[in-house]
C-alpha cells in the first residue's frame, strides 16, 4: 500500500535519514499496521464528534504569576554546543 | 534482611513509624538488591540513602520508590529508555516524583522501558531487554517493564510507571504484581517525558492492592503546571472491602470473544476469578462495548500522531545526542533522529506522521477520534447497567523473548484488551488472578473516572479471596 516515494517523502517529513534497508522494511510494516487499521474506515461515524480530550475540561486557566526561570548555564549544561548563551547549530543554509 | 524484603510497602512504613525498623535499613536492604540486579531492572540505582531526614515520619515512611525511566529526576539520568537521551541528567523532577518524596518515598532508582514508552515487551529498550523474575526467558511485559520486574523480584518494594495503552497493566499482569492506571488527569504530567499526551497517565505498580492505593493516595491532585491535571474529588481510600456483595459485573463479550485471542489458560483463570466474585456476592452478566475491538486501530492512529508531534523536540539541539558532519541543520536533524532512534519509535513517528499528513489527516486521524467519541459512549451506556468492567487484563502470559520482534501488528494485539480504557480516560487495575503453566495471569477491573477507590475496594476483596503467592520470583 505505502510505496518507496511515499516512506520517503514521510521520512523527510519526520526528519528521519532512514538506511536503504530501512526504507524497504518500513514501506512492508506500515502497509501491514495500515492494512489493520483500515477497518475503522468501514464504521459509520456520520455526525459523530472528535474527542480529542476525554475528560471534561474547558479554558483551564491560572493566574500568570511570573517565576524565576532556571539559570542559563544549567541549561545549556546539557547542550551538546552552547555557543554564546545559547544553542550553537549548523548553518542552515550550509551544504 | 530477608524479612525486610518480604513486608509489603505498607506493612514496611508502619514498622518504620512504630521505630521496629530503621528507614535506612530498609533503603540500603532494597539498594543492595537493586544494585545487583541480574534482570536489567534498573537503568540507574542510588548509591546511598538520602541525607535529609528518614521520612520515618511521613505519611509513605521512608518506604523508596522505583522511578520509571521517563519521569524527569533531578541530576538523575531520565532517559526515557533512548539512546538520542543517554546520559541526559534533568534540571528538575517531575511532579508525581516530588510528591511522592515529599510524602517519604525516596528515589531507590530508575527502572528500564520499552523506549519512549512504545512496546509491549520492554524489549524496545536502548539499554537492552528486561528479563521476567518467574522466568528469565520471557518478557516482562511493556513498557514499564522494569518497574513491574523490580517489584516482583523484591528489588523494589514498589514502582511508578506509566500508562498510554496499557503500560502499567500488562507488564502487571505478565510478573504477577498489581498495576493501576489512574483517571486521565487525576495525576499531574509534568515532568513525564511524553508519549501520547492525551492517553498518557502515571500510576502505581505493587505488590498488593493496599500499596497501591497508599501510592495513588500521594500521586493524585491538581498541579498548576499541567493544565490538564484535575483536583482529585476526596481521597484516595484504604481499601478495607471484604466482599463483593452488591456489585454488578459486566463481561464485555466485544472484547473476551474470539477476536481477542485470549489464551485457554489465561481464559481458565479469567473464568475462575468471575467464579469467585460470584461467591463473593457479584453478579456478573455479560455486557456490549460494540465499538471496543476498534479501540487498538483508534489507538494506534492517535498514539504515534502523538508522538511524532512530542518527539520532534529530540533534534540534537538542546540535550541527548547530537549526530553532526559538518552538513547543514536539516542534516543534523535527519542524522541525529535516525542514530538515535530505535527502530519501533521510527515505526511509529513514520506511522503519526503519515496518519497526521496533508490528505490523510481526515481519514486517519480524525476518523480515529470518532471512534475514540464512540468508545467512551459505550463506556458510559455499560456504567448505566454495571459498577465495573471486567476483562482479563492480557490475552497471553508473559511470552519468550524474540518471539514478537518481528511481527509488529503481533505485539501491538497484546493491548487489545487495555487500550479502550485508555481512550475512554477511565481508570482500571490490574490483579494477579493466578498462574497459568507457572505464569501470571491479570484480572482487569475498569471503573467510571474517578471511581479509584471503589475500584481499589474491590480488587481487595478479590485479592484476599484469590489469595495469589507472589514470593516465589523474591527467592
Amino acid at each position: 500500500m505505502l510505496d518507496r516515494d511515499q516512506v520517503l517523502h514521510v521520512a523527510r517529513l519526520a526528519r528521519l535519514d532512514l538506511g536503504e534497508q530501512e526504507v524497504a522494511r518500513m514501506a512492508e510494516e506500515l502497509s501491514n499496521v495500515l492494512d489493520h487499521i483500515e477497518k475503522i474506515r468501514e464504521l459509520d461515524l456520520e455526525g459523530v464528534p472528535p474527542t480529542s480530550h476525554v475528560i471534561d475540561v474547558v479554558n483551564a486557566l491560572r493566574a500568570d504569576d511570573p517565576e524565576p526561570s532556571l539559570p542559563r548555564d544549567v541549561i545549556l549544561a546539557a547542550a551538546p554546543e552552547p555557543l554564546h548563551d545559547g544553542f550553537g547549530v549548523p548553518s542552515p543554509g550550509a551544504a | 534482611m530477608s524479612g525486610l524484603i518480604d513486608l509489603t510497602a505498607a506493612q514496611a512504613a508502619e514498622r518504620i513509624r512504630a521505630g521496629k525498623v530503621a528507614a535506612a535499613d530498609l533503603f540500603e536492604a532494597y539498594r543492595a538488591r537493586a544494585a545487583s540486579d541480574q534482570l536489567n531492572a534498573f537503568t540507574w540505582v542510588a548509591e546511598a540513602a538520602p541525607q535529609t531526614g528518614d521520612g520515618a515520619n511521613a505519611p509513605l515512611g521512608g518506604v523508596p520508590v522505583a522511578v520509571k525511566d521517563l519521569f524527569c529526576t533531578e541530576g538523575v539520568p531520565s532517559q526515557s529508555g533512548s539512546k538520542i537521551l543517554e546520559g541526559y541528567r534533568p534540571p528538575y523532577t517531575a511532579t508525581v516524583v516530588a510528591k511522592l518524596r515529599d510524602a517519604g518515598a525516596p528515589l531507590l532508582g530508575k527502572t528500564n522501558q520499552d523506549e519512549f514508552a512504545m512496546g509491549s515487551s520492554n524489549e524496545n529498550s536502548g539499554f537492552g531487554p528486561v528479563f521476567n523474575p518467574w522466568d528469565r526467558s520471557r518478557v516482562p511485559g511493556g513498557s514499564s517493564g522494569g518497574s513491574a520486574a523490580a517489584v516482583a523480584a523484591g528489588l523494589a518494594p514498589w514502582a511508578v510507571g506509566t500508562d498510554t495503552g496499557g503500560s502499567i497493566r500488562q507488564p502487571a499482569a505478565l510478573c504477577g504484581i498489581v498495576g493501576l492506571k489512574p483517571t486521565y488527569g487525576a495525576c499531574s504530567r509534568y515532568g513525564m517525558i511524553a508519549f501520547a499526551s492525551s492517553l498518557d497517565q502515571a500510576g502505581p505498580l505493587t505488590r498488593d492492592v493496599t500499596d497501591a492505593a497508599l501510592m495513588l493516595r500521594h500521586m493524585v491532585g491538581h498541579d498548576r503546571r499541567d493544565s490538564t491535571s484535575l483536583d482529585y474529588p476526596g481521597e484516595i481510600e484504604v481499601p478495607r472491602a471484604e466482599d463483593l456483595k452488591g456489585l454488578r459485573l459486566g463481561v464485555p463479550e466485544d472484547l473476551t470473544g474470539a477476536e481477542g485471542g485470549i489464551e485457554p489458560g489465561v481464559r481458565e483463570s479469567f473464568e475462575a476469578t468471575l467464579a469467585v466474585a460470584e461467591r463473593l456476592g457479584a453478579s456478573i452478566e455479560t455486557c456490549r462495548l460494540p465499538h471496543a475491538p476498534h479501540a487498538l486501530s483508534a489507538y494506534y492512529l492517535i498514539a504515534p500522531a502523538e508522538a511524532s508531534a512530542n518527539l520532534a523536540r529530540f533534534d540534537g539541539v538542546r540535550y541527548g545526542l547530537r549526530v553532526d558532519g559538518d552538513k547543514d541543520l536539516v542534516t543534523m536533524y535527519s542524522r541525529t533522529r535516525e542514530v538515535g532512534f530505535g527502530a519501533e519509535v521510527k515505526r511509529r513517528i513514520m506511522l503519526g506522521t503519515y496518519a497526521l499528513s496533508s490528505g490523510y489527516y481526515d481519514a486517519y486521524y480524525g476518523t480515529a477520534q470518532k471512534v475514540r467519541t464512540k468508545i467512551t459512549e459505550d463506556f458510559k451506556t455499560a456504567f448505566e447497567r454495571f459498577d465495573f468492567i471486567v476483562t482479563p487484563t492480557s490475552p497471553c502470559t508473559a511470552f519468550e523473548l524474540g518471539a514478537k520482534t518481528d511481527d509488529p501488528l503481533a505485539m501491538y494485539l497484546n493491548d487489545f484488551l487495555a487500550v479502550p480504557m485508555s481512550l475512554a480516560g477511565i481508570p482500571a487495575i490490574s490483579i494477579p488472578s493466578g498462574l497459568s503453566d507457572g505464569l501470571p495471569v491479570g484480572f482487569q477491573l475498569a471503573g467510571p473516572a474517578f471511581s479509584e477507590s471503589r475500584l481499589l475496594d474491590a480488587a481487595h476483596a478479590l485479592e484476599r479471596a484469590i489469595g495469589f503467592d507472589g514470593s516465589k520470583p523474591r527467592q
